[in-house]
């Protein structure tokens, strides 16, 4: 028999229908592959017991021909998901060992379909990072390496858990969060497929609060079909949260393999950096033309405001996190530091809780909140926030479909590699994926090829709010013609 | 603009983060270069733009004005690293 892990959502769903193998038989050969790749530090929590007994289940309504759509899929969680009576930590120690009595919607959903939990996926702490080095349960290690080297690479961040996870097929999907570009810049290292959908798209009840006005929760998957049927059971609206939308979840698997001709595909000039990698460059061109032999056509767009996204994101994301942020005080879950008086006691609560990066934004987000500071910095930011989304408007009611870019400025680093110094030299990980958030647009990256040391590039397609459907068939298009990569197995 | 030393500690307060004073110059530093980094929103013109307050246009949903949930205490207390009888305990407030 195959290897059971190596096969995708949509085959497995195959099998399982045709009895070829069980659920359970599934789930226990990612459970093998998991020990045996804990070197990856991608798991924080195996949850082996829950998911032989949710994979038992999977097998009986698939025998009574009632399994859901995700009847016995093994997926990994990040662990910035609230999962009932399983650790949940955003990766912070100041959440310590919290067991939350409820159940994230977005999960919720997933197992409603039938799929298995296998355990808690590593992410940076609270989801601020590009690298995954922030968590406070260590760097993951992405499963790829440049050609003849050892040295242990990022998968990228903040979903540095799931991306490496998928990778390595330690899990047949996994979800994911995305705030200023962590479900597709890992998802570009690791040359896996993921989604940040439109803003409102995911509930994000249940979900540890980073930025209220830019999270959203992702698929990530290691095809674009697989990613369009996790998306399906995740996306939805839910009363429980007021900024989810209240509109119908397409089925975003149909729209796989749909024709592109005709559509209009944007090129943005602004996204041409200076000393850009030949390489980047080179993928960029190679993706636009994969679209064009595919009858799509090519236009040079123009997205004025895009160089002031990163920086405008520096404050709005940073101001959200510190009054996100605000109810970890020792008194009601998590850590509690001992202090003369209460407030001795949230200071040293706090300080020993959060890492130096989260420690960072939160200063930052109160200086900026804070009177005086508050014009110049915070309402500034949200006005070129306006001017960032009015780029996209313009550009798409041009008629243009979507908006081809790469998903990152390089391959993954090594680990310690970046932002010692200067923190800044990190955040420029985000520079082409950061404008979706802050326009609330839905945004896919997809593997596209390697660097000449053989590591992942991804590209990245933005499209119009709700039309996800668009950047499925889009992005199945590079699929197909850059192929699948897998990373050679050395763990 | 930037910050210095005594603003760090001001702002370290506020935050409810306890900052030992060997920390300080390195936060400093820090804060710095991401004060310079943000900088450049000051050469964008903003006159006349509306400040975003919500990226999706929609009207926000209501739900009834009724008691849907409760009378699950055990639960809310479950995870606190100090209570009695339901309550949270925290160090004494008033003298």
């Amino acid at each position: 028999m195959t290897d059971l892990t190596s096969l995708t959502i949509a085959e497995a769903r195959e099998g399982l229908a045709s009895k070829s193998f069980t659920a359970r038989e599934l789930t226990d050969a990612h459970l093998v592959a998991i020990e045996a790749a804990r070197v990856l530090n991608a798991y924080v929590l195996e949850t082996p017991d829950r998911a032989r007994e949710m994979a038992k289940a999977a097998d009986e309504k698939i025998a009574k021909g009632e399994g859901g759509p995700l009847a016995g899929i093994p997926l990994g969680i990040k662990d910035l998901f609230a999962t009932r009576d399983i650790r949940t930590t955003a990766c912070s120690k100041i959440l310590g060992n919290f067991i939350p009595p409820y159940e994230s919607t977005v999960t919720s959903q997933l197992w409603r379909d039938g799929a298995v939990l296998l355990g808690k996926l590593n992410n940076d702490e609270f989801a601020m990072g590009s690298s995954n080095e922030t968590s406070c349960f260590g760097p993951v290690t992405n499963p790829w390496r440049r050609e003849g080297s050892n040295t242990t690479l990022v998968p990228g961040g903040s979903s540095g858990g799931s991306a490496s996870a998928v990778a390595a097929s330690l899990c047949m999907g996994a979800t994911a969060t995305d705030t200023g570009g962590s479900i597709r810049q890992p998802a570009a290292f690791t040359a896996t497929v993921g989604i940040k959908p439109t803003y409102g798209r995911c509930s994000r009840w249940g979900i540890v609060a980073f930025a209220s006005s830019l999270d959203q929760a992702g698929p990530i998957a290691r095809t674009t079909r697989d990613a369009a049927i996790l998306m399906r059971s995740m996306a939805g609206h839910d009363p429980k949260d007021t900024t989810s939308v209240d509109i119908a979840v397409p089925d975003y698997e149909a729209a796989i393999g749909k024709s592109v001709k005709g559509m209009k595909i944007g090129i943005p000039r602004e996204y041409r950096l200076d000393g850009m990698p030949a390489e980047i460059e080179k993928l960029w061109s190679e993706g636009a033309q994969w679209l064009k032999a595919a009858g799509a056509e090519l236009v040079e767009v123009s997205l004025p405001h895009t160089k002031y996204a990163l920086p405008a994101y520096y404050i709005v994301a940073p101001a959200e996190a510190s009054s996100n942020l605000a109810r970890y005080d020792g008194v009601r879950y998590g850590l509690r530091e001992p202090g003369k008086n209460v407030i001795e006691m949230y200071e040293n609560t706090r300080a020993d809780g959060f890492g130096d990066e989260v420690r960072r934004r939160v200063l930052i987000g109160t200086y900026v909140l804070s009177a005086g500071y508050y014009d110049a910095y915070y309402l500034r930011a949200q006005k070129v926030r306006t001017l960032i989304k009015k780029d996209f408007e313009d550009c798409f009611a041009k008629g243009v479909s979507a908006i081809l870019t790469p998903a990152t400025p390089s391959a993954a680093f090594g680990i310690g590699e970046k932002g010692g110094a200067d923190p800044v030299e990190m955040y420029l990980n985000d520079i082409f994926t950061v404008t979706v958030n802050m326009a609330g647009l839905p945004g896919i990256a997809v593997p596209a090829g390697k660097d000449m040391q053989g590591l992942p590039l991804g590209l990245q397609l933005i499209g119009r709010p709700f039309d996800e459907e668009t950047l499925f068939s889009l992005g199945e298009v590079i699929q197909q013609a850059a192929g699948r990569f897998t990373a050679p197995k050395w763990w | 603009m930037s910050v210095d030393a005594t603003t760090v500690r001001r702002i370290a307060h506020l935050a409810r983060i306890a900052v030992s004073d060997a920390e300080v110059p390195h936060l400093q530093g820090e804060l710095n270069a991401m004060l310079a980094f943000v900088e450049q929103l000051s050469e964008v013109n903003i006159d006349g733009v509306e400040p975003m307050t919500s990226v999706t246009p929609m009207e926000m949903k209501k739900r009834a004005d009724v008691v849907n949930d409760g009378e699950i205490a055990d639960a809310i207390v479950r995870n606190a690293p100090d209570t009695v009888n339901d309550f949270f305990l925290v160090p004494k407030v008033v003298e």
